[in-house]
């Protein structure tokens, strides 16, 4: 890859994250739901990369370890440079000013109590950014427009907002501590779909004016991520199966999966859908805690030979920028 | 064809604290036999209640006010909702899938009982015999080892194969009309596209209709042959699938297909949101709803009320005063 | 193009409905809750102008004057020492919030601390802390007050205090399950997520979700507290005379049950109305905070 390292706002290496499963009193683990089972990538400043699966694939759990949330179990995690992977909390705090998180529930992600200046605010008093009182409110109007929310309703409450609003308020938190990174969590998958564009457009002109802001963009809508994403990686049973620049995705997938996902996905556009390949897979996603053996994506390929059962496919680059997990390609 | 379902000027309103709210607003709409349509709409849009209107699900706080829903040429809203006569209709003539799996099936009930329950009852079978016919249409949804897994509970069974069993059920009794509502939200990527392939082909085996309620037009673009977008309680354009997307004429179609992101769409193309937010159902004015969104309003939108259905070509209506015809993709 | 979109989103915004506003229509929405309201503003001004509206005192008694039938005199009548019921009767609205709230404060701050502490640290914490709450469940709450009130001695304190042991633990439970539901919520992963301290996110978010429920546990209790005290005056713990206390007095008045009945009747009335006044107020409320908790509290 032709990437100058330290351009790279962020790198995972052979991140892995499992979860025990305990039983009785005393806690015995009896299995591990292994969410993220070896996944690396690295992110430029200033781009957009969106990761795509389906249910239990484990992007959740990543963003959530790109965020301190989660210790991993193993592997690097490296945020500008320092590996946030261990890190104690106190020194962790420090880096949490750099990254920030929005939600897909506008509902649940606002604190009913506090009113919506408070919410947007809150960062500024955690990492004590401000000086006085006059400082705090100015900035607090600022991000309130900048996101495209009246100043004026920053006394209100999140129930006195819409949906798309609070979405809004969600936005103009997290860019309250001037964060270098962004993780989205499906930031509009609960919204209305008229709404959703206004919210799109809203994340991408942030991207514009603020110079070197990144999205780590975390969805299941692959159109939504297919637009604003600069790169895609598709994920399976916690692990990256292909990852390339977004058009190159759709135009040229190359892992059997990636493939069966993007025929999945309708587009609005009847003579369109006319001519389009179908893929439709047998059997469903198995658990996390239960992967099969070698190519996790096996049982359901419609390309799979025996040998696919023995091994795990690493991650190969088949020409620049686009990597696969596949032996059949 | 012969016309099977004629929906006239329903109107269904809920009494809430705050005022009356006109959840459906007078819809008239048809199906023929052996037809997919599609009912599309943001949430609020009145598209889900119009099909419990339909089976008269609607419990108070709403009303089903007025119209006519015409099945074989009988008003059913002539019978009362508990009656012997809808309770025949409801299950074994027209039957309904929900969007959420999990709270759909009795989570205290074997799946032998709940897919007997409806052969038992409407079809007049022994336990026996509706057994093994449980166990044929199970095989029919796809459920591998239907035998063995019968008398599993539903938390023995995944999302989609929850979905599979709300199929099963849905059809067991050879239904004229299966009414989908949100098919395509709760679940998995891949699982979705399973599904409504498979209610797809089950509808054209067994020679039923269709009905797709959904805010995915891309879902439509795939499936329905006829489509009727709605807003805020009314239909406000219907016409083949084709017609519609290849020249879109109300203002909000045309907002809609602007403003979603698609899977093949060109690099750097910018996404039209909708202006505005989502209408408020309670104490409508008269004149179009629509109208603080739309780009296209002209003087008269202000003075008159909301205008009727009127044709553009063919069986192509939108309800609309503005001329739209200039508009091309 | 944007600055449409801002500009109609402002218009669209919905108008403001102020929170205070609908919380006292949804509070006097049953006009009964504004009767129970009465009682209990009847009971705190007794309670503050006691020395005004008590014509005798309530602690010394005339011999001479010894159980008197009710008369313009004596309202009430007089016990067997010959102090005036009335004036007791107005006395023992005193004891009466006094143990009701000073309870209430004592179990609320300790049981919300605990079950809150529990249930956000989990582990063992909430394991022990939880356990103990459990054993002291598991003593009928006067059988409880009664062993800690015979180990510290009667007297206005040591019956708060045993009072307060007996209920906290309740506190502490509805407090613990808030705090599991309340932490799952997204919010507080995003406080945790901006790098917001323990103490930060417990106290500035858990505990004012959680207040609205705990504010009618709290008010529901308040009149069973007084049932329990009086209660435990009427077992012979706790107050005892001279003072006032209405349990005391319907203990008192038993043996004279069927000849001077307005001795026990009368403190039996005020404890009823009280409790029942406490209980309306707790239910509206309930309503008007949170009617989802119709049911459960």
């Amino acid at each position: 890859m032709n990437q100058e390292t330290n351009n790279a706002i962020l790198e995972i290496s052979a991140l892995k994250m499992y979860f025990p499963v305990t039983r009785g009193l005393l806690r015995r683990k009896i299995a591990d739901i292994k969410a993220v089972d070896g996944v690396s990538f690295k992110m430029e400043q200033g781009e957009t990369l969106g990761l795509v699966g389906e249910s239990g694939c484990g992007k959740t759990t990543v963003g959530r370890c790109v965020l301190g949330l989660y210790r991993p179990t193993a592997g690097k995690v490296i945020f500008q440079g320092t590996d946030i992977a261990g890190l104690p909390e106190k020194k962790l705090r420090g880096i949490r000013r750099d990254i920030a998180l929005i939600f897909q529930d506008p509902y649940s992600s606002l604190d009913p109590r506090q009113s919506a200046g408070n919410i947007v605010g809150e960062p500024l008093k955690i990492h004590n950014m401000i000086n006085s009182r006059k400082e705090y409110l100015e900035r607090v109007e600022h991000l309130f427009s900048i996101v495209g929310l009246d100043p004026g309703m920053v006394n209100r409450f999140p129930h006195e907002f819409s949906g798309g609003q609070r979405q809004r308020i969600g936005i103009a938190r997290a860019l309250a501590s001037n964060p270098k990174l962004i993780v989205c969590d499906e930031p509009i998958s609960a919204l209305d779909v008229s709404i959703q564009a206004q919210i799109i457009n809203l994340l991408e002109e942030l991207q514009e004016g603020l110079q070197g802001l990144s999205y780590l963009f975390i969805a299941h809508d692959r159109s939504v991520v297919r637009h604003i994403s600069d790169r895609v990686a598709v994920m399976y049973l916690g692990r990256i199966m292909e990852i390339c620049k977004s058009r190159e995705l759709y135009e040229n997938p190359l892992h059997p999966y990636t493939r069966a996902l993007l025929s999945a996905v309708p587009i609005a556009d009847p003579f369109v859908e006319e001519t389009r390949e179908r893929i439709i897979l047998k059997g469903e996603v198995p658990s996390p805690i239960n992967p099969p053996e070698g190519c996790p994506f096996h049982p359901r390929c419609f390309m799979a030979i025996p040998e696919c059962s023995q091994g795990i496919p690493p991650l190969r680059v088949i020409h620049e920028g686009h990597e696969v997990a596949c032996i059949r390609v | 064809m012969a016309e099977l379902l004629k929906v006239n000027d329903l109107v269904t309103q809920f009494k809430t604290e705050s005022g009356v709210v006109k959840a459906v607003d007078g819809v008239s709409y048809y199906l023929n036999e052996q037809e997919i349509i599609g009912l599309v709409g943001e949430s609020g849009c009145g598209k889900s209640v119009s099909q419990l209107s339909v089976m008269q699900l609607i419990r108070p706080p709403g009303k089903i006010i007025g119209g006519e829903v015409l099945f074989h040429g009988q008003d059913l809203l002539k019978y009362p909702a508990n009656g012997p006569e809808m309770r025949a209709v409801r299950g074994a003539k027209i039957a309904m899938i929900f969007q959420e799996p999990m709270t759909s099936l009795n989570p205290v009930l074997t799946i032998r009982q709940q897919l007997t329950e409806m052969l038992v009852l409407h079809m007049k079978m022994n336990e026996e015999d509706a057994r093994a016919r449980a166990i044929e249409l199970m095989g029919l949804v796809g459920i591998p080892a239907a035998e063995r897994r019968i008398e599993g509970y539903p938390h023995h069974f995944s999302g989609g194969m929850r979905q599979r069993v709300m199929i099963a059920m849905a059809l067991s009794c050879n239904p004229h009309i299966l009414i989908a509502d949100e098919p395509t939200t709760a679940l998995d990527a891949t699982t979705q596209a399973q599904l409504l392939e498979l209610m797809k082909d089950l509808v054209q085996r067994l020679k039923t209709s269709l009905v797709i309620v959904t805010h995915n037009l891309g879902v439509v673009a795939r499936y329905a042959q006829r489509i009727y977008i709605m807003y805020a309680g009314r239909i406000v354009e219907s016409g083949t699938t084709k017609d519609i997307f290849q020249r879109p004429r109300h203002p909000y179609t045309i907002g809609l297909l602007k403003c979603i992101p698609r899977l093949d769409e060109e690099e750097g193309t910018k996404l039209v949101p909708i202006v505005g937010l989502p209408p408020n159902l309670i104490n409508m004015p008269a004149t179009c709803a629509f109208l603080p969104r739309c780009s296209w309003k002209i003087d008269k939108c202000f003075k008159e009320p909301w205008p009727e259905l009127t044709p553009v070509n063919g069986n192509h209506f939108i309800r609309c005063y503005a001329d739209t015809s200039e508009y091309k993709k | 193009m944007a600055k449409q979109a801002i500009i109609n989103e402002f218009r669209e915004a919905p108008p403001r409905v102020s929170e205070w506003q609908r919380f006292f229509r949804v509070f006097f929405q049953r006009k009964i809750v504004l009767f129970g309201l009465i009682i209990l503003a009847l009971l705190v001004l007794t309670a503050i102008f006691a020395p005004l509206l008590a014509p005798f005192s309530p602690v010394r008694g005339d011999m001479a004057e010894s159980l008197q039938q009710p008369s313009w005199k004596h309202w009430l009548g007089t016990d067997i020492q010959g102090r005036d019921s009335l004036s007791r009767l107005i006395y023992g609205s005193r004891t009466a919030l006094a143990v009701g709230f000073g309870s209430v404060i004592l179990a609320g701050v300790i049981g919300v601390g605990l079950g809150m502490l529990a249930g956000y640290a989990g582990g063992i914490t909430n394991m022990i802390i939880m356990r103990i709450m459990d054993a002291l469940m598991g003593f009928p709450m006067i059988l409880l007050a009664l062993v800690i009130s015979a180990i510290l001695g009667s007297g206005l304190l040591n019956v708060i205090i045993a009072l307060s042991v007996a209920t906290l633990p309740g506190y502490a439970r509805v407090m613990h399950g808030l705090t599991l539901t309340i932490r799952e919520n997204d919010y507080i992963l995003a406080e945790r997520g901006m790098g917001a301290s323990n103490i930060r996110v417990m106290f500035m978010h858990i505990l004012p979700n959680s207040l609205p429920s705990m504010i009618v546990l709290i008010t529901i209790q308040l009149g069973a507290l007084i049932l329990a005290e009086a209660t435990l005056s009427f077992l012979g713990v706790g107050i005892q005379p001279p003072d006032a206390a209405w349990g005391a007095m319907v203990a008192d008045g038993r043996r004279y049950l069927l000849t001077h009945p307005w001795l026990s009747i009368s403190p039996g009335i005020a404890i009823m109305l009280v409790v029942f006044g406490f209980n309306l107020v707790g239910d509206g409320l309930r309503d008007a905070l949170d009617p989802r908790l119709r049911g459960i509290l």
